[in-house]
């Protein structure tokens, strides 16, 4: 077992850096590849492969040898299989804890940091509650199950214990995974209900920000002052009117597009998803929030961040954290970079970045929706916003160019 | 069909010995068109085998992409062309890979391959039946399903690709030809295939249902049937009401699609093209797919706990524990697997309260499930452990099912679900417990079951070699995606050079590489065993693991038929190991307990008063002592 082991790794290793250099070749002979060095290294590995399995035939058959002539000299007790799966069993079972120790301490420590939302918090509880019942339970298991392996493997001398069944231990394990779960799916529906069913406190409204997705892009939308975001129709999208937001809805007038989730921390967040073309699904893990964008369908978030980045970088220890949404739900070619920045700051800096941000309606739209009040006076009410506009759609188309390039072609 | 039934009824009569000599097969006949259930068997797991071998090349593709997304393999353009031109896989055929990966695995390899085969091979044996309620349907459905193969590998070939939408497809993406190349002709490719398989699936449960229900052998009551049946019993009914609400999903799709209807369509723009579909919803769709979906996994799971239940209780040489309760599991497995397709859709923008109902009805599911568990391990304690490789991969099974459900305990959490959902962890949690453990069912299975289909044994040493590597390969592949998922990284994506947080996992991906391609190389032990021992392995005696079920009453050399006598008469359950008093460590259920007066106990005889009288007296005549202890 353990030469093979060997020779497996050796194999792994040696055909890792031939394929690096084979790879390395590649890419510095632009067209025209010389593919026999290629195949020379593929037949190499094949014959390193046939190599191995001609290796294993000959232990099978030195084996076998050892085991007939124990045979012939009537010595009955050559290999006990019984015994080698055992001790198997029993290794297994050390190196998997060890594995398993290994796994929630190192990797454990690569995941997402502590909730950065409200009820984030709660999901996290409740995380640690299940993993630390589960992983009793896996850690049990394994220990039974394996120790019954080795303990009572076949050892020719003893008869099994005949036990067809036990109805109080089968109502034990029915009635204790029962109650245990009754537990946890209580506390469950009751963090679901309450993520999901807010009731809103009239001294903290929640900042309604409008996600649209599509491929592979996203578009924030901003309510702007009068804190609703407007109504749109998807049969007034344009090349000009991404969002086909209705301009006839006086909603609309104001609201603003922005290039980062940008958002005050402690104050509650809710979003509308939307999508134009196929199902996404806005998923933005630091604050446990996902949801499907689905086409023809609304639907609503709503959540309250608690730290601000610039405190998560302190805590993380990594200046250039960043707090992220993306895409996870399959959605094409470009579903693997479909990502923004979320931003958490204080109420002050978010009040002096909103005012920033350009509207969505722009002259050429108003010309479109025939509004009765004809450029001058939006000039004049928002001089900062119009050249804004004019930038902000082609940045906006350029960036969803930069994102449907495949990453291997930069 | 009616020759096929009065034939039936004529072997059934004392002309037994009619039945084989004259009448030659043709290779047609015996080979190809095959009526016979064992050949049918054969027919479905050597499909399978292949099926599987293909979708474990497409995911040593996407892992080495995964794994070396900046490297050039121009070995791959040599194969793939266009679709890994200069060395790299495509986004696009990256996405087709792991959706042909997911349909094949879970339709033609865990449902056709594993179903098809044990159930075709053990509910007539092991209940005593000359061949299926319907023969030459059961025919059909190997045929029907081997053209779905077929069409659905066909679309390797096409210029557009396969169909990449994934397993799920779920629409508009599945819909629109312009949203993913592989929404063309691959995707009706994928839909056809499906709906063939379908046709196969359900000929073929309607057939071990009415099997199993009209043409058991004397004596064999339901609680008499060996617990193989009995999930395969329970997987065939579940197919049979939840594959025609797929069919239903897929041709409203193919309406979609071909037709301008509106099923799944509604307010989309693709590009700045308005399309006119109005009135439609994805997430119907979702329900309908889900509702098929997820007893599928159950589909996949039961025929490996049924496996596994007979083989670990015929290896550790002891009853099953807890029989009924096994049973009795099952069937609540089997229903309840109905009513939590939900918990798929947690996060689609169901309705929330719906989402409520669906995480209880799903944790629920884990309680049958955890009785499962704890009935193996109670029939390893005390055993008498013979690990052949059967038992080996038994074991794995189980290790495999509680690993793999542990997570869905988290999952099944509509809370949790919200930042899980579409994760690694899911990766992790199905590959275990519905990939892992349902394989290793199948691979207990064929070993177990190899000298019944074959006559001859596989090499229990390179069996031996296989599951080890496989088994610490599997767990080295799937045990770190989990902490992927933790960190949010979501699945189907192409690459991780996107994302910066993404950079710390690439050696992990590198890794998980390495143990999948051992893991792969492992198989070619397995694959030679199986196909050397076809024609050079040790001739098989006819009950070479000491089993009490009826297929090793039948002769080693297959007849059409069966047995050549009468049918055996079955007197007892199938798990009398190790029954004290009795010579043996088993009994086969065709013994009658008046050869066995020595070890039989009171229960034996179900209350039936006459028996258990006639039992006391030969107690009290010829055994005191056993009196003592069992009448007390």
């Amino acid at each position: 077992m353990a030469a093979l082991a060997v020779l497996v790794t050796v194999f792994a290793n040696t055909s890792a850096f031939a394929q690096e250099a084979a790879a390395g070749a590649a890419t510095a002979a632009p067209k025209p590849i010389d593919m026999f060095p290629i195949y020379k290294s593929v037949a190499f590995y094949a014959m390193l492969f046939l190599l191995l399995c001609l290796f294993i035939a000959i232990v099978g058959k030195a084996i076998r040898v050892y085991e007939l002539t124990r045979e012939a000299q009537d010595k009955p007790d050559s290999i006990n299989w019984n015994t080698v799966n055992g001790i198997i069993f029993v290794l297994f079972l050390i190196a998997g804890l060890a594995g398993v120790y290994f796994e929630y301490t190192v990797h454990g420590n690569m995941i997402l940091p502590d909730a950065a939302s409200e009820h984030g918090k709660k999901i996290d509880s409740m995380f640690n509650i299940t993993l630390i019942l589960t992983t009793i339970v896996f850690i049990g298991t394994h220990i039974t199950l394996f120790l019954f392996s080795f303990y009572y493997r076949n050892s020719g001398k003893r008869k099994a214990y005949y036990y067809p069944h036990n109805n109080a231990l089968e109502r034990i394990w029915t009635i204790v995974p029962a109650l245990v779960l009754t537990v946890l799916v209580l506390m469950g529906f009751l963090t679901w209900r309450s993520i999901f069913y807010k009731v809103d406190d009239p001294n903290n409204k929640p900042l309604s920000i409008e996600i649209t997705s599509q491929q592979f892009l996203w578009t924030i939308r901003y309510p702007g002052a009068d804190g609703v975001v407007g109504l749109k129709n998807y049969k007034l999208i344009t090349g000009t009117n991404g969002l086909g937001m209705d301009f006839k809805d006086k909603n609309n007038l104001d609201d603003q597009n922005a290039d980062e989730m940008v958002i005050p921390v402690n104050k509650p967040v809710r979003l509308i998803l939307t999508s134009k073309d196929v199902v996404h699904s806005f998923y933005m893990p630091h604050f446990r929030v996902q949801l499907n964008t689905v086409p023809g369908m609304t639907s609503y978030f709503e959540f309250t961040p608690t730290i601000t980045t610039a405190d998560m970088q302190t805590k993380v220890n990594d200046p250039a954290f960043k707090f992220l949404f993306y895409c996870s739900k399959i959605c094409g070619s470009g579903h693997y970079n479909m990502q923004k920045v979320v931003r958490v700051v204080s109420q002050a800096e978010y009040d002096a970045w909103i005012v920033k941000q350009p509207k969505f309606i722009n002259n050429d739209l108003r010309k479109q929706f025939n509004l009765p009040i004809v450029p001058e006076p939006a000039a004049g009410a928002a001089p900062a916003s119009a050249p804004a506009d004019s930038t902000a759609t082609p940045a906006k188309d350029s960036s969803a160019v930069a994102m449907n390039k495949p990453a291997l072609k930069k | 069909m009616s020759t096929i039934t009065l034939h039936d009824t004529h072997n059934n009569g004392h002309h037994d010995d009619h039945d084989h000599g004259h009448h030659e097969q043709s290779f047609i006949t015996k080979y190809v068109f095959s009526q016979d259930h064992k050949m049918i068997a054969k027919q479905f797991l050597i499909t399978g085998i292949v099926m599987a071998v293909i979708a474990m090349g497409l995911s040593i593709l996407f892992r080495i992409q995964l794994a070396w997304p900046d490297k050039s393999f121009p070995i791959l353009e040599t194969f793939l062309g266009k679709w890994a031109e200069g060395g790299r896989i495509k986004p696009d055929f990256y996405l087709a890979l792991v959706t042909i990966h997911g349909t094949i695995m879970v339709f033609f390899v865990l449902t056709a391959g594993l179903s098809g085969t044990f159930s075709n091979l053990l509910i007539p044996l092991q209940l005593g039946v000359r061949d299926m309620a319907s023969p030459f349907m059961n025919m059909l459905s190997y045929w029907f399903f081997f053209t779905a193969c077929i069409i659905m590998m066909s679309s390797f070939f096409i210029q557009t690709g396969p169909a990449s939408a994934g397993w799920t497809i779920y629409p508009p993406l599945s819909a629109l030809p312009k949203a993913i190349s592989g929404s063309g002709l691959g995707m009706t490719l994928w839909l056809a295939s499906m709906v063939l398989f379908v046709v196969s699936q359900l000929m073929g449960g309607i057939n071990y249902v009415s099997t199993v229900l009209n043409m058991r052998t004397k004596g064999m009551d339901l609680w008499k049937m060996p617990l193989t049946i009995w999930a395969f019993f329970l997987t065939a009914i579940l197919g049979v009401l939840s594959f025609p609400v797929l069919v239903a999903g897929v041709v409203l799709l193919i309406f979609d699609r071909s037709f301008g209807t509106s099923f799944y369509l509604s307010d989309i723009v693709m590009g700045s093209q308005v399309l006119p579909n109005e009135g439609g919803s994805p997430i119907l769709w979702e329900h309908l797919f889900w509702f098929l979906g997820h007893p599928e996994v159950y589909i996949v799971i039961m025929p490996a706990l049924g496996i596994s239940s007979e083989v670990i209780s015929v290896n550790s040489r002891k009853p099953i524990f807890g029989y009924h309760a096994m049973v009795y599991s099952l069937i609540g497995i089997t229903v309840l697997s109905f009513i939590v397709w939900g918990h798929h859709m947690f996060v689609t923008g169901m309705n929330p309260l719906l989402g409520g109902v669906f995480m209880i009805t799903t944790l629920i599911i884990a309680v049958p499930s955890a009785v499962k568990t704890f009935n193996y391990l109670a029939t390893l304690w005390r055993g008498n452990i013979r690990f052949t490789p059967a038992m080996l991969c038994a074991i794995g099974m189980v290790s495999f099912f509680i690993s793999g459900g542990l997570t869905g305990i988290f999952l099944g959490n509509a809370s949790l679900d919200i930042n899980l959902h579409d994760t690694y962890f899911v990766v992790a949690h199905f590959h275990l417990v519905m990939g892992s453990a349902a394989i290793f069912g199948m691979l207990a299975g064929v070993y177990h079951w190899y000298p019944k289909m074959f006559g001859r044994m596989m090499n229990a040493k390179l069996g031996y070699l296989h599951f080890w590597v496989t088994f610490v390969c599997a767990y080295l592949v799937f045990f770190p995606l989990h902490f992927l998922g933790l960190d949010g990284v979501p699945r189907r994506y192409y690459a991780f050079t996107e994302f910066e947080f993404m950079q710390k996992w690439v050696t992990v991906n590198i890794f998980v590489t390495w143990s999948a391609i051992v893991a792969a190389l492992a198989q070619v032990a397995f694959l030679f065993n199986f196909f050397y021992s076809i024609f050079f392995g040790k001739k098989a005696t006819q009950n070479p693991w000491e089993a009490n079920t009826l297929e090793w009453t039948t002769p080693v050399e297959h007849i059409h038929g069966n047995w050549p006598g009468e049918i055996p008469t079955v007197h007892r359950w199938p798990y009398d190991y190790s029954k004290p008093g009795a010579e043996e460590d088993f009994i086969p259920q065709t013994v009658p307990y008046s050869e066995t007066m020595l070890s039989n106990m009171p229960h034996d005889f179900e209350g039936n008063a006459e028996s258990e009288r006639i039992q006391r007296e030969w107690d009290a005549k010829n055994a005191p002592e056993k009196a003592d202890v069992h009448f007390h």
